[in-house]
């Protein structure tokens, strides 16, 4: 009899369980070959057993060899439940389920590393925007619209807006007219496909967000933006017309930047806007982070870096004060592209986000054209887990707190808020969109669910998050050219260019019933809170 | 549905004119209060014309504390007209026990001052009594404006006209522009400043409809300019933008259309003049109205506007004939008054254009 050594693992200790039920399996071994984290194998199953058979029971020794899958019981190896051996299998024979008695979270450390994952927060799944509902509708008083007969006009704004009493305008006659300059200020869609760069994400994934941009602009008539994350932009996108849909990411890395001032004499078009990221709702305060793993050639070739891990500091190094800030980068970058191209920020929600954002609109330079703020459930690539559980700030509160900040002064909508961070969480981006606008914002930034979009089957219930692995099963978050070739570019971009449709149609759905055709900024009495405490500290009715 | 209505006459037409305007559309409503705005007085104030008016009800306590304030702030009277009202039985109206319709001279200090100095003093005048009234409970200030009057009751037009002796057409209440409304506010609490038409700084404004957009307005106006107080209601908020568009900014007449109802977008684009539009969109978004609206306005040179919001959910007609002009929600008011017009010279505004009625009768229609 052997004795139990405890502190071997065992698949029970993983925090998922392969379920594989051998009289099912025809043994062609798919699911071997399609688990990207090695964590089945084939095994052979020996079986060596006493076996009484005939009217008088004679015991023979009968010896069995079969083939068999096994689970690795292996933390470098643990299933992730990511279910693409029950999406291969053929006959229903394997699937992943969860365990809840896993000790992963106190393995996982066992080389005194902090645990690494991509994903949103596992811990910070709250739903705010859940217990708020579109309460005032028109009735009687004022007619409500109707989504498909009347016409809505939602476009929202990026750049610096100028209040009125000094904008450069002339009186001639019954007309006014301009005589002078004033900041370039894009009329968008209220949605900003968010920024995930070509390194966190597969050139193919990317390529599909591009192709989904690309289609909604020229065909569906939707000016929706995308940003193109920390890690450049390739040659031929920066050298084409449809650069104008892109919103290039400049972060503390400065990765791609090299390249993308190269390409600036060849440019036929100014990009939609600049954003310079000083923290990820995800991660705050923790940088950018590239593991060496999915840093593969092109990604090597387009940042100009060797093969190593790429981390982006996380402050802009040089900038010690936020005056400085906005002396040196939103300046420079204003300058780079002649003053023709806005110049927005990101920052992670934060206490302090109101200061910084107050700090902006009293700027005297007029010079940042968008604060976007990201909340604690926004997504990542990569990040030491304890930053993506622990730190941040939630994105609702934060946002309402920023509006009414400039209420109080007067400076509404001079510097457009973009919130983000768990929009469409539960799958409705339309309706948490809707409801941040009404709260204040011009428009929501969307990133998780874009590469839910594209097949990714993380969740923030601890499902796969291993984006950060070079391993991603479903071709979206890896470097590797055998995985990418998982994604299909044409169908992940049709499925997100299906759900913009399906979002801008429920917008009108949303808006048509408070009686708007534009889209209700700060429309803070459109919506009533079953949560007296979220009431309270939005500022809206509380109604039971 | 409030109906408004207004007159803009060559020749002085008493109130009876426009209770008559307003009282054949009162048909299926409310009829709960009476309120109007006259402007270039004839009759009992032909002669004060340059000398602000103060309009107001209130208490006796009122009277006494208005008396001391514009003793206190130099101002000197020089002309009171006080109604003589008939108070016989029966009558559906709720009057204050005072009304107050008074000249004073400016204070000694503001005679060589400018025009926009004396046009501060009498808006700062008018928020200093209204607060002082605000604190007992003891009355309203509607308006102080030189040939400006207005009058606010609550109860039947038909009565309150009555207890006025509005109907008695003896000559002392003339006006060539009348602003007119018939109705309480029906949504929110019935309070005297929430009965359009409203006044500000020689500007006129009421509105038949709802703004959806109130809340934003009102967060944005706030911090606009002093005056931009009250917001008992959401139609003061055409008010407030018509006077930061014309009297802060100082916009031509047509631009406050583009404001409250900016043209999408897709529209915009394909016009020579898009950048000045983009421009007013972006730094005045927050000033756009939403929801089903008309509304008739007043500017300090009396020339009056009609415009509807940006789908015409709500009716306005615009009549003439050769002495008169008239602006109603419907058209029965005028055939009330007019007859004998030519109706198909009558306007029914479109969603895009602002209507502009001059001293002259002349009809300018602003195609947005």
């Amino acid at each position: 009899m052997e004795a139990v050594t405890t502190q071997d693992i065992t698949v029970n200790d993983l925090q998922w369980k392969i379920e594989y039920r051998p009289e099912q399996c025809t043994l062609c071994g798919s699911c071997v070959a399609a688990c990207t984290f090695g964590a089945i194998y084939v095994d052979m199953e020996r079986l060596d057993k006493p076996v009484f058979t005939g009217s008088v029971p004679e015991g023979t020794r009968q010896h069995r060899a079969m083939p068999v899958i096994r689970q690795r019981s292996d933390i470098n190896h643990a299933c992730v439940g990511c279910g693409m051996c029950e999406k291969i299998c053929p006959n229903t024979a394997i699937r992943p389920v969860r365990n809840e008695d896993s000790r992963m979270p106190l393995l996982q450390r066992q080389h005194g590393h902090p645990i690494k994952r991509g994903g949103r927060t596992n811990l910070n799944s709250q739903r705010t925007l859940d217990s708020i509902v579109v309460g005032r509708i028109s009735q009687m008083t004022d007619p409500a619209l109707d989504s498909e007969r009347h016409t809505f006009d939602m476009r929202a704004p990026l750049g610096r807006v100028v209040d009125a009493r000094h904008l450069p305008l002339a009186i001639d006659g019954n007309n006014l007219l301009i005589q002078g300059k004033t900041p370039p200020v894009r009329w968008i869609y209220p949605l900003i496909f968010s920024d995930m760069s070509i390194g966190a994400l597969s050139p193919r994934a990317w390529e599909a967000l591009t192709l989904a941009v690309g289609y909604l602009n020229e065909h569906c008539h939707l000016p929706v933006r995308m940003s193109s994350g920390e890690g450049g932009v390739p040659r031929k996108l920066m050298e084409s017309d449809k650069f104008r849909y892109m919103i290039l990411q400049i972060a503390s890395g400065h990765f791609g930047w090299n390249r993308i001032v190269r390409a600036m004499p060849f440019m036929k078009t100014d990009p939609c806007a600049i954003l310079i990221k000083i923290g990820q709702g995800a991660k705050p305060g923790d940088g950018g982070l590239l593991p060496a793993a999915k840093v593969g050639p092109h990604i090597q070739a387009l940042r100009g870096v060797p093969k190593a891990t790429l981390h982006s500091p996380p402050n802009h190094q040089g900038l010690y004060s936020i005056e400085e800030s906005v002396q040196k980068m939103h300046l420079s970058l204003n300058a780079a592209f002649g003053f023709r191209v806005p110049v927005a920020i990101k920052c992670a929600a934060s206490a302090t986000s109101v200061s910084v954002y107050n700090n902006l609109l009293r700027d005297p330079y007029r010079i940042c054209g968008g604060f976007f703020l990201d909340g604690i459930q926004g997504g990542t690539g990569a990040a030491n887990e304890v930053s993506l559980d622990h730190t941040g700030h939630p994105i609702v509160s934060k946002l309402r707190d920023c509006y009414q900040a400039a209420v109080a002064q007067g400076l509404q909508g001079q510097i457009p808020l973009w919130a983000g961070g768990g929009i469409g969480m539960t799958g409705n981006a339309a309706a948490d969109a809707f409801k941040m606008i009404c709260l204040g914002a011009n428009g929501v930034i969307v990133g998780k669910i874009l590469i839910q979009l594209l097949g990714c089957i993380g969740n923030e219930h601890g499902r796969c998050n291993k984006c950060n692995t070079d391993k991603c099963p479903t071709g979206i978050c890896t470097q590797d050219p055998r995985l990418m070739k998982r994604l299909d570019v044409d169908r992940g971009a049709q499925n997100v260019v299906d759900y913009v449709l399906a979002f801008d149609a429920e917008l009108r759905k949303l808006m048509a019933p408070i009686g708007n055709s534009s889209l209700p900024v700060g429309r803070s009495d459109a919506l009533v809170s079953t949560d007296r405490a979220v009431a309270d500290k939005l500022g809206i009715q509380y109604a039971c | 549905m409030c109906r408004i209505g207004s007159i803009k006459s060559l020749e002085p037409v008493p109130p009876s004119v426009a209770l008559r305007l307003m009282i054949s559309q009162q048909e299926g409503h409310d009829n709960s209060g009476f309120a109007m705005v006259m402007k270039d007085l004839a009759g009992a104030f032909l002669h004060y014309k340059n000398f602000p008016l103060l309009s107001m009800a209130c208490t006796g306590r009122g009277v006494q504390l208005v008396n001391e304030y514009m003793e206190q702030h130099g101002f000197v009277q020089i002309a009171q007209w006080v109604p003589e009202v008939d108070r016989q039985p029966g009558l559906k109206i709720e009057a204050m026990p005072r009304y107050v319709f008074r000249n004073y001279d400016y204070p000694e200090i503001y005679r060589y001052r400018t025009q926009a100095e004396r046009e501060d003093l009498l808006l700062d005048t008018r928020l200093a009594l209204r607060k002082l009234l605000e604190e007992g409970n003891d009355g309203y200030v509607y308006s102080f404006w030189p040939d400006v009057l207005t009058l606010k009751e609550i109860g039947d037009p038909a009565d309150i006209a009555t207890y006025f002796r509005l109907w008695n057409d003896d000559s002392r209440l003339l006006s060539r522009n009348i602003v007119v409304q018939c109705r309480q506010n029906t949504n929110y609490d019935i309070v005297r400043y929430a009965a359009h038409p409203f006044f500000l700084q020689g500007f006129t404004l009421c509105a038949n409809g709802e703004n959806t957009f109130f809340t934003k307005n009102k967060e944005f106006q706030k911090s606009l300019f002093r005056g931009y107080i009250g917001f008992e209601s959401d139609s003061q908020n055409f008010l407030y933008s018509l006077h930061y568009v014309l009297h802060e900014l100082k916009w031509p007449i047509r631009y406050f259309k583009h404001v409250i109802t900016p043209l999408p977008f897709a529209e915009i684009e394909t016009r020579p003049d898009r950048e000045v539009l983009k421009l007013i969109r972006e730094s005045l978004a927050h000033l756009e109205i939403n929801g089903p609206n008309t509304i008739i306005g007043m500017l300090p040179d009396s020339t009056m506007i009609t415009c509807c919001d940006s789908k015409k959910l709500r009716p306005v007609v615009v009549a003439r004939d050769d002495k008169m002009v008239a602006i109603a929600s419907e058209v029965c008011g005028i055939n009330e008054i007019m007859p004998d017009r030519d109706t198909s010279r009558d306007i029914y505004p479109n969603e895009r254009e602002l209507i502009e009625i001059r001293n002259d009768l002349e009809i300018c229609r602003w195609k947005q």
